[in-house]
């Protein structure tokens, strides 16, 4: 990462753990993980905290919408990293490549279900243009998503708004496709916590 | 209903904005606003707050050669990055109200 603080400034304690992590796992770290255990109480606990409730919290989406939505704002911010971790955890989510890759390359497209066509379609906006009107809502409101499920959604992407940018700005290395797919086992069954 | 996840993200901003660092919390504020930094500083901030994917080791580099330490930029970055997606978090729930508020009671949740 661009701030060696990031890549050595850890605890002895915390680097003991991620020397564990890449015995039993056989891969260091990704750096997305890394970087919420530095300085933990500036940024970590409460990002992860806030992530976790995001993305495994109650909501009417499932795990695998939830996902492609943070892939797909990933995508509008041209964030590789987390196109890359996303896009590998929404596929395991579903159990469905064809499906993320299709959403990915062209929401218009493919047979994605309303209203998460919707959404996803007012989420781009918003990341590009850094607003939505309330007319772009009504058509959300309209596809049949409910103000709930759309408060979840603007909650997966200011998580992943916030992410993506972190990953690009420190310069996050990019994985190999296992990396990716062992990255988003362990986010199914462990969560971002 | 209180929002959990909204409630989350408040408590980052709030940390980020109003708890201990290294940087000033003016600064801080400055970072998340991406309003009033001075160069080179302003041109790291603006990209992380903008076209993130556009910084590069050149951006970083001047911010440190000017002075910064790693702690400092640590924070202001990330407060660039968590105001930047603050304010459309808000903007979103905003709209959202609006349309529901228009759609008049018996929509509202």
């Amino acid at each position: 990462m661009r701030l060696d603080v990031l890549n050595h400034g850890y605890r002895p304690g915390t680097k003991l753990l991620f020397a564990v992590i890449r015995l039993f796992s056989g891969r260091p770290l990704p750096d997305a993980a890394k970087l919420t255990f530095y300085r933990p109480d500036f940024y970590g606990t409460r990002a992860k905290e806030f992530t976790h409730e995001a993305m495994r919290g109650p909501s009417a989406w499932s795990v695998g919408d939830r996902e492609l939505m943070a892939a797909y704002v990933s995508k509008v911010n041209g964030s590789a990293f987390c196109i890359g971790a996303h896009t590998a955890t929404a596929t395991r989510a579903y159990q469905d490549e064809a499906r993320v890759a299709a959403v990915l390359d062209d929401l218009d497209a493919p047979p994605v279900e309303e209203p998460l066509r919707s959404t996803l379609r007012m989420l781009g906006r918003l990341v590009r243009d850094g607003e939505v009107a309330a007319a772009d809502m009504r058509e959300v409101l309209a596809a049949g998503a409910t103000p709930e499920q759309v408060r979840d959604a603007l909650a997966v992407c200011a998580a992943f708004d916030t992410t993506g940018r972190l990953a690009d700005a420190f310069g996050f290395e990019l994985l190999s496709p296992e990396g990716y797919a062992a990255g988003a086992k362990f986010l199914l069954k462990r969560g971002y916590r | 209903m209180a929002d959990r996840k909204r409630v989350a993200q408040q408590a980052l901003v709030d940390r980020v904005l109003g708890g201990d660092g290294r940087a000033s919390a003016d600064e801080r504020a400055r970072a998340f606003r991406n309003e009033g930094l001075d160069p080179p500083l302003d041109a790291l901030i603006g990209k992380v707050a903008g076209e993130a994917a556009q910084v590069t080791d050149a951006d970083v580099a001047a911010a440190k050669a000017s002075g910064r330490t790693e702690d400092e930029l640590f924070e202001l970055v990330v407060c660039a990055a968590v105001g930047r997606s603050a304010r459309i978090y808000d903007a979103g729930l905003a709209a959202l109200e609006q349309a529901l508020a228009e759609e008049g009671p018996g929509h509202a949740s």
